[in-house]
């Protein structure tokens, strides 16, 4: 422990790193915003509603893509469950989102409509305290972390991997949205939480609170990849990626692989949790459809087409693949699924490590 | 037998009572027969009654028309028409000139349920055993005290053991009513014999002080409520189990494919379920042919697309595993991505042949309906049928596998691919063989899974955790451990949903899987030895 | 000199059995106050009705070196699994020490308490330099939390390249393992068992891949570390046995057939009968 913390975090990046970084810094925290809230409509320079929101949107997908690849490109765990953890965060934020609807509902009622509609009386006991922030920040952060490492301990403790684990992640995700689905769950059932009015007495649809959590996901964003670069460059990173490699060697040479695998995949989860909080305000809606198993395979295909193994690799995928979601599904909608069927295959046969992976083929073809 | 066939039977039968025309009404007591036109509704059952504790065939007929609103009365006169002829209902005589007015005796709602049990009554004595038992089991599902005597008498006569024990049933429940609680007890003790749901309603008001001044009669209906409520829960328990079974034979069916190819070949097919699919679209191809050419043969054309559905989900797995598949072999989790790929392809290829909607399969009439186990217990042909069905494709499957050269190429390319290779077993083409004949089995759960669930191009999604679960839970190359993994699964399934409701169910069962898999990761049926690992 | 060792096992039972079994796992270091290392006594291991060990009994004494050579199937590798926790015996027990109870230890429990192995195939990390491999086997804390915020000291350094150069892969140092030869490979993960300052080595098939010359400066290695470690070498190399040139255990069938210095063990008609016979 003899350097500093603080140096070591600064050794994280290298200078070209740390230019990127502060590059995108100035786009997502100052031009954009500015663009979006001080620029008129119809000025060629306006950042719409629809594009900062679609940013911002796929920036918390960037977000739950690291997250992804820590586990995934990092410890060889794949998780067919992610999508779990991003819900449970955004309904832990879509609590307090519907206590900040107050009595403007549909209802008029100061419980939220879904409940007025199933005659309650009152608020469940696991709704207590979503009206503050703070309790809700604490339910965002703490309720995927533990549902994760609740889950995580009993998994790795039985040492289940590979194919097994990825079968089973999916039938977690599978039964958390039978579970949703219930009205008597007490979260909406089937329609989830919509219509939400403010956030700490902010109106949510105003161009400020859009430009805001727009930099707000960018900034998470930034800080996870610092913190994955971190993980990942020090010891407990290189334990991560021998446990991958050859498990079997390093509990012989004495480490619990038990201990790191349920640490990554906690701060996975945890990380996936806070893109679910930052997504939904900005979506303006959450439900069960989030959990399903198709949804939670799909930040694999993310991950994948950007390379794993990489932390870059996550962001440009998650980027393409939900840009491409967004052209498509409007432009050919019938096509959408063809075309994400074939990415599946085609990544996996042919760029097995992504676009990063091709670009440093292309790289080193160039300089040999 | 279910309602509707006994339904129609009675009706065939009565048909045939009422062809012979009435002109040989023979003689009948006359004030009885004007009793029948009185005003009081009293004095019209008394007489209603009478004519059926006679029991003879005239007033069967009497009766009958009156039912159906055919007899009528002018003045003193009770007659009905007998073509342009008026035939006085009591003698049988031509009535001369006939009547110029004239109405239909008035059958009121309470008259007409006691002509109802009293016409059935007198079926009691209808020379056919299948109208006795047609009568018994009407009179028995509404006797009240007024038809206690008729039953009495029909009782003495009848030696059909299974119609007794419905008259038996029958009078008993009449007596309930009976103001002597020496009767009722009798009754009460009687009923406690019977396991039917209904008669548990019957004598649930007698435990009640209100209904049934007599201690002894509670008692004794107390005790009868008891044992016929552990009677019940018993056929409830049976019950399902029969539906546990039912899901059993389900899972199975559309986990045994994937016991070929996950659990033999080791390939994790995400698009499993879309072979499924396309078995169950099979199906749906072969009805609309049968349709559409064969009319006159719909009812087979089950039949039919059991081959085409293996055909054409063993050929697309065929073409799936030339083309993707067999690139990842080695390499399990690049495999899961690419076949869900391919499943997603699978299921906008299926929309855009038939449509993003449900297409309706109907199950052909031989697989409709159900044979009755116990009283309330229903089992239904198409379930039946089903869990036959996954017999036979486990068998099949069986045989393929370990009897055939197909089976024994398979078994030896994945227990040592190279050796299997050098003694000149086709690896490559067996590879795809068995995924062809893994896929194929997939097809024909297709088939099984049209029959009973929504054909359409999400359906497969549904089954896809399930197989696995089963496949994982039985242990990775173990036929028998995806049986009993399925079998389990399904009653285990049933018995929760009956607690609990099926979506905590579900997750109940999820929850015991996975925990069961912490306890033996591999799975029911252990492999053990160096070649687990790794 | 082996009924010697009998005697003593005999003893130790009498004296351990239950009463002293549980609690003294945790304690830190090896009990070798017998001079006994390793007790493997009556272990069965099945699988699948097949006994891949049947009724073990083999004792190492500290510092020894021990060759244990066997046909294919002998359960050689089984026996190493049941010593590093990968596998539970069906019977008996397996002590390191006098009281370490192996047979309720998990792998890493096992590795920390001083017993190191090297795998049939070489399992190094491919994708870390060879440098972080050894630095990865380092004895030292090995907390998943404490790794968070680990950094090499000079001290560990030093003894890096000490090993470095022992193993003579200096040179290759920050080349990726992967990209080793399959001899270099074996030195390398030699190389980590030594990191991880074991008391008992397992070493299976150590010098199989290796050139002449290599397997000869193995076997200066091995007979170099014997007396401060122990080992185990199972190897099917008669000559590299020979050089080794200690006590030589001849496993069958999942039991000990013979056990003596080699040229003892080479005239045992009954190991003539199961290497050349049938």
């Amino acid at each position: 422990m003899r350097t500093p913390l603080t140096l070591r975090f600064l050794a994280a990046l290298p200078r070209s790193g740390w230019t990127a970084m502060g590059l995108f810094a100035i786009l997502t925290l100052i031009v954009t915003p500015a663009l979006h809230l001080f620029v008129p409509e119809g000025n060629p320079f306006h950042v719409s509603n629809y594009a900062i929101t679609l940013g911002g949107k796929i920036m918390c997908y960037a977000i739950v893509a690291v997250a992804m690849d820590l586990v995934w490109g990092y410890a060889g765990i794949l998780s067919l469950g992610h999508g779990v953890f991003f819900a449970l965060g955004g309904y832990a934020f879509g609590m307090y989102l519907m206590r900040g609807i107050g009595t403007d509902g549909s209802y008029r009622s100061h419980l939220p409509d879904f409940m007025v509609f199933l005659d309650w009386k009152e608020l469940p006991w696991y709704w207590a305290g979503s009206d503050s922030f703070l309790w809700t920040l604490l339910l965002v952060l703490a309720v995927p972390s533990l549902v994760a490492y609740v889950f995580g301990y009993f998994a790795f403790r039985s040492r289940i991997k590979g194919v097994y684990f990825a079968i089973i992640t999916q039938a977690l995700t599978f039964a958390a949205m039978l579970l949703f689905f219930r009205n008597e769950t007490g979260f909406g059932g089937n329609n989830g939480f919509t219509d939400f009015k403010r956030i700490l007495g902010y109106d949510i649809t105003s161009p400020e609170m859009r430009a805001t959590l727009f930099a707000l996901s960018a900034l998470v964003l930034m800080l996870t990849l610092l913190l994955s670069r971190y993980l990942i460059l020090s010891k407990f990173g290189r334990v991560l990626t021998a446990i991958r490699d050859a498990e079997s060697r390093v509990m012989f040479i004495g480490y619990n692989p038990l201990h790191y695998k349920l640490f990554i995949w906690t701060v996975s989860a945890m990380l996936c949790g806070i893109a679910g909080a930052l997504y939904v305000p900005q979506v303006g809606i959450i439900n069960p459809g989030e959990m399903s198993p198709a949804n939670s395979i799909e930040i694999a295909i993310w991950v994948a087409v950007g390379g794993r193994g990489t932390l870059i690799g996550p962001v440009i995928g998650a980027g393409l693949v939900n840009a491409f979601k967004s052209f498509f599904t409007v432009a050919f909608p019938e096509y959408w699924l063809f075309f994400l069927g074939a990415l599946f295959v085609g990544v996996t046969l042919w760029l097995p490590e992504g676009v990063v992976g091709l670009w440093k083929r292309i790289k080193a073809r160039r300089t040999a | 037998m279910t309602k509707p066939h006994i339904m129609k039977r009675i009706l065939l039968t009565l048909l045939l009572f009422a062809l012979p025309s009435l002109n040989a009404l023979a003689a009948l007591d006359p004030a009885l027969v004007r009793q029948l036109a009185a005003e009081d509704s009293d004095a019209k059952i008394a007489a209603i009654q009478q004519l059926g504790a006679d029991a003879s065939p005239d007033g069967a007929k009497v009766l009958k028309a009156m039912a159906d609103d055919e007899l009528l009365v002018a003045g003193e006169t009770v007659f009905v028409f007998e073509g342009e002829q008026a035939v006085d209902a009591a003698s049988g005589a031509v009535i001369e000139p006939t009547p110029e007015t004239y109405e239909p005796i008035t059958v009121n709602n309470r008259v007409r349920s006691v002509l109802a049990n009293a016409r059935a009554a007198l079926k009691l004595y209808h020379p056919d055993r299948a109208m006795r038992l047609a009568a018994a089991t009407e009179l028995q599902s509404n006797a009240g005290i007024e038809m206690a005597p008729i039953l009495a008498a029909a009782l003495a006569k009848e030696t059909d053991a299974e119609i007794r024990a419905l008259l038996a049933q029958a009078h008993a429940q009449a007596n309930l009513e009976n103001p002597d609680a020496a009767a009722r007890l009798a009754a009460v003790k009687s009923l406690a014999a019977s396991s039917s749901p209904a008669t548990r309603g019957l004598l649930l008001p007698l435990l009640d002080t209100s209904n049934e001044p007599e201690a002894a009669v509670r008692e004794a209906a107390a005790q009868a409520v008891e044992n016929l409520e552990s009677r019940l829960a018993f056929g409830e328990i049976l019950g399902q189990v029969f539906s546990g079974l039912s899901l059993g034979s389900i899972l199975l069916l559309a986990a045994l494919g994937l016991a070929i190819t996950y659990g033999v070949m080791g390939v994790i097919n995400m698009a499993h379920g879309e072979l499924l699919m396309i078995g169950a679209y099979a199906t749906f191809f072969m009805q609309t042919l049968f349709r559409a050419y064969f009319p006159d043969y719909i009812d087979w054309y089950v039949l039919a697309a059991i081959p085409a559905a293996f055909l054409s989900a063993a050929l697309v797995g065929m073409l799936l595993e030339r083309t993707v598949i067999r690139r990842l072999y080695g390499r399990p989790l690049e495999t899961l991505l690419a076949t869900w790929g391919l499943s997603l392809i699978l299921i906008q290829a299926a929309r855009m042949l038939f449509g993003a909607q449900n297409v309706e399969v109907a199950n052909p009439s031989w697989m409709s309906g159900g044979v009755e186990a116990m009283a309330g217990l229903v089992l239904p042909w198409n379930r039946i049928i089903i869990i036959g069905f996954a017999l036979f494709v486990l068998t099949l499957t069986w045989v393929l596998m370990q009897k055939t050269r197909l089976g024994l190429f398979v078994r030896a390319v994945t227990q040592n691919r190279p050796m299997a290779g050098c003694v000149g077993v086709p690896t490559s083409r067996v590879d795809t063989l068995a995924f062809g004949l893994g896929a194929g089995i997939a097809g024909l759960g297709g088939v099984a899974l049209s029959q009973i669930a929504n054909v359409g191009p999400d359906m497969g999604q549904g089954y896809i955790v399930d197989s696995f679960l089963v496949v994982v839970l039985g242990g990775v190359g173990q036929l028998a451990g995806a049986v009993w993994a399925a079998l389990g699964l399904g009653v285990v399934t049933k018995f929760l949903e009956g607690w609990s409701g099926a979506v905590i169910a579900k997750i109940v069962v999820l929850v015991i899987v996975i925990m069961f898999i912490q306890k033996r990761p591999q799975g029911l049926f252990a492999l053990k030895g160096r070649f687990v690992d790794n | 000199m082996s009924a010697t060792h009998i005697e003593t096992l005999d003893e130790n039972r009498g004296g351990e059995d239950g009463t002293q079994v549980v609690g003294h796992i945790l304690q830190p270091g090896v009990d070798l106050s017998h001079k006994v290392i390793l007790y493997l006594e009556a272990i069965s291991v099945s699988f699948d009705g097949f006994k891949a060990l049947n009724n073990l009994n083999l004792t190492i004494d500290a510092g020894e070196l021990r060759c244990i050579i066997g046909p294919n199937g002998a359960g050689k590798t089984t026996m190493m699994d049941v010593i590093t926790g990968k596998t539970r015996p069906d019977a008996g027990t397996c002590f390191f020490g006098q009281t370490l109870d192996l047979t309720r230890m998990t792998e890493p429990q096992i590795a920390h308490a001083g017993i190191g192995r090297k795998f049939q195939k070489p399992t190094i990390f491919e994708n870390h330099t060879v440098f972080e491999n050894l630095e990865l086997a380092m004895k030292t804390d090995k907390r998943a939390w404490t790794s968070l915020f680990a950094w090499l000291s000079q001290e560990g350094r030093d003894k890096i390249a000490d090993t470095l150069k022992l193993i003579r892969l200096d040179r290759e140092a920050d080349r990726q393992a992967g990209l080793l030869s399959h001899g270099q490979k074996q030195w390398l993960e030699i190389g980590m068992l030594l990191m991880q300052e074991p008391q008992l080595l397992l070493l299976d098939e150590p010098v199989a891949g290796m050139t002449d010359d290599e397997t000869e400066r193995t076997g200066e290695l091995f007979k170099s570390l014997a007396g401060k470690h122990s080992l185990v070498v199972v190897e099917h190399d008669m000559a590299f046995i020979e050089q080794l040139g200690g006590k030589v255990t001849v496993l069958h069938e999942g039991s000990v057939l013979a056990e003596g210095n080699l040229a003892t063990v080479q005239a045992d008609p009954r190991v003539i009968e199961v290497y050349l016979g049938r």
